[in-house]
């Protein structure tokens, strides 16, 4: 899995390059000091700021904290909020919480995953739509909930999810073809 | 400065806000979840518009979460009306109608907060507030989370004052007397865990508290930290002062954002104030927060695994004991609360442990906190008394069953609780009966489920996630409950055998014994109590191939009923997201069942006067004509 990342550098548009990331990392690295506790908050920094962690970053933490980088990656791995992969630029979250699985939260993933072409914890090729199911994000009296890009969308329906993908789409289509007109001229 | 110099600037300050206008808008994560934050924006603008100067005060959740957002107008000299569900639209009527005006524009308020003897609803004289009785929740959406004079003009760290005139003995024996017990789910004595702590020798000594609210569907730790924080710092410490720790933290869920921030606020506030570092109130005791955010993992919330978690390592429990009070936080004696848990303790410090033990039952004292959610009419938090029924609960407090349907179950202490069925509903909640009963406290969520839920469906639900969260040490955790789910799976989509019941009971007993942690004890539990309330459910699904509520999808299929279908209307053609329904106009709709994925919108999108779709199960009840020109048309 940790191969991804590096792939992922490739698509995705929009990402910062290595050396961008190595000098982020460094000074992350720089405002903790060497305990083992530092270990999961600095997984977390890196991720807010990188989006997700590459594999050069949980080496570094490693060397970093006198760690074996097996023991980083295990945790890494351990924990649900870590990804190795960029996110997409609206990424969506699906609640899949007791209150929105009773009212149909399977069914808003099915959507989802219809819409967008993707599976469940996949990033699209053109990076703009990724798609998550988190077990409950606490807003249970508005079931079934989804998040895009932060913005939560409450009691959906297959149908909705349609609608509330259209505005995302077409920003999305918007930006393409701005870059292309950029491009030609 | 002195806590009465410190109360009387507090003070100062609530009372001048009273005599002011203001505005009180709920921003916890259910009110912006609603669009409160768009409410503000609008109320900004409104103001501005119309060159008026009004504070606006975002408070946390005032638990009637059905009606978010929540709008408090007060006026001095009138009446505080309560706005519900309100929309940027209706903001400048009411900027225009009670802020500019005298019109308290009632027909869209949910109610006042003072009874004007005249016809509005009285919001303290609803229904529910016969039942509840609100200590911890008290403050929460009165008050401004981010201004720690608000918690302190309303009674807030009187409590820690009082507790550094009295002995950490005496606050364990107050806490004793009061009879609290762990609101993390177990029940454990808290007054046994904090004398255990206080009595280890070894130094140094940690306070934890365990903000990982993992059950899904529970949501009252969220909404404690988000609208009155400062009350779980208090009691920490307390709990610090009494057990002679010197360093606190505040193990967090990082899947709550909004929280952490208002905890860092508080944290910083109290600090400023001299509440909380270095020789507090001057007494001579130091006690440091921090927090420490998790990142998600439901094991987290057992105490070893979150000790672990803290220590910045993989979160798998160990065997105890010995406890953590003995052996915890790098091997130094810990104390672990749950955030209500420590919101209790300034109350009974204050008020004294007798006064708290006269509040609930013989074996369980005080209140406690649900989340109701489901298909219950009026979701949102409620705290009673312990001793409360479960019917008082659903139906006076909650509103009853949403949309009219028949109440099935009711599933309490999410994936480690149990449902319990409606012959059930009256009795009394507290820890000894619900385990009675085969379900349990747990955290505190509490989700209603109705005639269209199914309860095989449900137990797979609960036990999907029990295996998905397994932290995988013990062999029965972690592929026993992966077994369970695989003959759960097979029920549900009509492979199941009747033997199958007795080899996930046998199973299930097994996974019990033979898990270290409350996670594996307690997975099997909802699959425990479905099948003992509702063993005609698993039945039917393993020898009539039927899905009573008509959920599971592989033997539930949609219909169109050709005597019911509007011709002419095409509705169900239009919105079909797989293209699954076919029929020229002025012919009768056909749903293909190869291509139909069963999202159940041409039932959503039916017009109400032919109502012509209809859920079969079992699938031999759809005429076989349909299925072969069903699949003739692709």
């Amino acid at each position: 899995m940790l191969s991804n990342s590096s792939d992922c550098l490739e698509y995705v548009e929009g990402m910062i390059t290595e050396k961008q990331a190595s000098q982020t990392i460094t000074e992350i690295l720089g405002h903790y000091r060497k305990e083992g506790k530092n270990l999961i908050p600095l997984l977390q920094e890196v991720q807010t700021r990188l989006g997700y962690l590459p594999k050069e970053a949980l080496q570094e933490i490693a060397g970093f904290l006198e760690i074996p980088a097996v023991e980083v990656w295990g945790v890494a791995t351990f924990y649900n909020q870590f990804r190795f992969v960029p996110l997409g630029k609206y990424h969506t979250v699906v609640c899949m919480g007791t209150a929105c699985h009773l009212a149909g939260g399977r069914l808003i993933l099915d959507a989802l995953e219809r819409e967008l072409d993707i599976k469940v914890g996949e990033t699209a090729e053109d990076g703009n739509f990724s798609l998550e199911r988190v077990a409950c994000i606490g807003c249970c009296m508005l079931a079934p909930v989804i998040v895009i890009k932060d913005r939560i969308h409450p009691k959906m329906t297959p149908f909705k999810v349609e609608e509330a993908l259209i505005p995302y789409k077409q920003e999305a289509q918007g930006e393409l073809k701005e870059r292309k007109s950029k491009s030609k001229t | 400065m002195t806590f009465a110099e410190i109360y009387n600037k507090a003070k100062t300050e609530w009372e001048a806000l009273q005599k002011s206008s203001y505005i009180v808008i709920g921003t916890a994560t259910c009110g912006r979840a609603a669009g409160a934050l768009d409410v503000i924006d609008a109320f900004n603008n409104e103001l501005t518009r119309q060159g008026l100067k009004v504070p606006i005060i975002q408070v946390g959740c005032l638990e009637l979460c059905y009606a978010d957002p929540l709008v408090t107008i007060s006026k001095p000299d009138s009446l505080r009306v309560v706005y519900h569900n309100v929309t940027p639209e209706i903001v400048p009527r009411l900027v225009e109608g009670y802020i500019a005006g005298d019109d308290p524009c009632l027909e869209l308020a949910l109610g006042t907060l003072e009874g004007d003897g005249g016809g509005t609803v009285y919001i303290p004289e609803l229904p529910r507030f016969e039942h509840e009785l609100r200590l911890i929740l008290g403050r929460c959406g009165y008050i401004d989370p981010e201004n720690i004079s608000h918690y302190i003009a309303n009674g807030g760290y009187s409590g820690l004052d009082r507790a550094f005139k009295m002995s950490p003995e005496k606050i364990i024996s107050e806490l004793k007397k009061s009879g609290l017990r762990g609101r993390g789910g177990a029940g454990f004595p808290t007054y046994q865990k904090w004398e255990l702590c206080r009595k280890a020798k070894s130094t140094p000594k940690y306070v934890i508290c365990n903000a990982d609210e993992g059950d899904p569907g529970a949501f009252m730790d969220r909404v404690v930290l988000e609208s009155d924080p400062h009350q779980v710092i208090e009691g920490m410490i307390i709990a610090g002062y009494a057990t002679g720790a010197g360093q606190g933290y505040i193990y967090i869920r990082a899947e709550y954002p909004l929280a952490i921030e208002r905890i860092q606020i508080a944290l910083k506030q109290a600090e400023e104030s001299g509440l909380l570092g270095d020789n507090i109130l001057d007494n001579g005791f130091t006690f440091h927060i921090e927090i420490a955010a998790g990142a998600g993992a439901f094991i987290s919330g057992e105490e070893t695994a979150l000790i672990a978690a803290v220590e910045g390592r993989m979160s798998t429990p160990r065997p105890r004991p010995p406890y953590p009070p003995e052996l915890g936080l790098w091997n130094k004696p810990t104390l672990l609360n749950n955030v209500k848990t420590f919101a209790y303790v300034p109350l009974v410090i204050e008020r004294g442990g007798d006064w708290f033990a006269s509040i609930g039952t013989e074996g369980s004292k005080g209140t406690a906190v649900f989340t109701l959610a489901g298909k219950v009419a009026n979701s949102g938090l409620a705290e009673v008394p312990m001793g409360t029924t479960l019917r008082e609960l659903i139906y006076d407090i909650g509103g009853g069953i949403a949309k009219d349907k028949q109440f099935k179950a009711v599933q309490i202490g999410g994936p480690s609780g149990g449902c319990l069925p409606e012959t059930l509903v009256d009795i009394p909640i507290d820890y000894d009966s619900l385990r009675e009963a085969g379900s349990m406290m747990g955290s505190g969520g509490m989700i209603v489920m109705d005639e269209d839920n199914c309860m095989v469906d449900a137990a797979r639900f609960f036990l999907d996630f029990s295996t998905k969260e397994s932290c995988g040490k013990c062999t029965m955790c972690r592929l026993g409950t992966l077994q369970m789910l695989h003959i759960l799976e097979d029920i549900t989509i009509g492979r199941g055998k009747i033997k199958d019941i007795d080899l996930i009971l046998a199973l299930a007993e097994d996974v019990k014994v033979g898990s270290l942690c409350g996670l594996g004890k307690t997975a099997p539990n909802p699959v425990l109590t479905t099948l003992r309330y509702f063993r005609d459910e698993y039945e039917a699904h393993v020898l009539e191939k039927r899905c009573p509520a008509r959920v599971c999808p592989e033997l539930t299929m949609y219909y169109i009923v050709p005597d019911k279908c509007d011709r002419a209307c095409e509705h169900c053609i239009l919105t079909c997201p797989t293209e699954a329904i076919k029929g020229e106009k002025g012919e009768v709709k056909i749903i293909d069942q190869e291509k139909c994925s069963k999202c159940g919108t041409c039932l959503e999108v039916c017009p109400p006067e032919y109502n012509a779709v209809v859920k079969l199960s079992p699938v031999s009840l759809l005429p076989s004509a349909n299925l072969s020109e069903g699949r003739a048309i692709k």
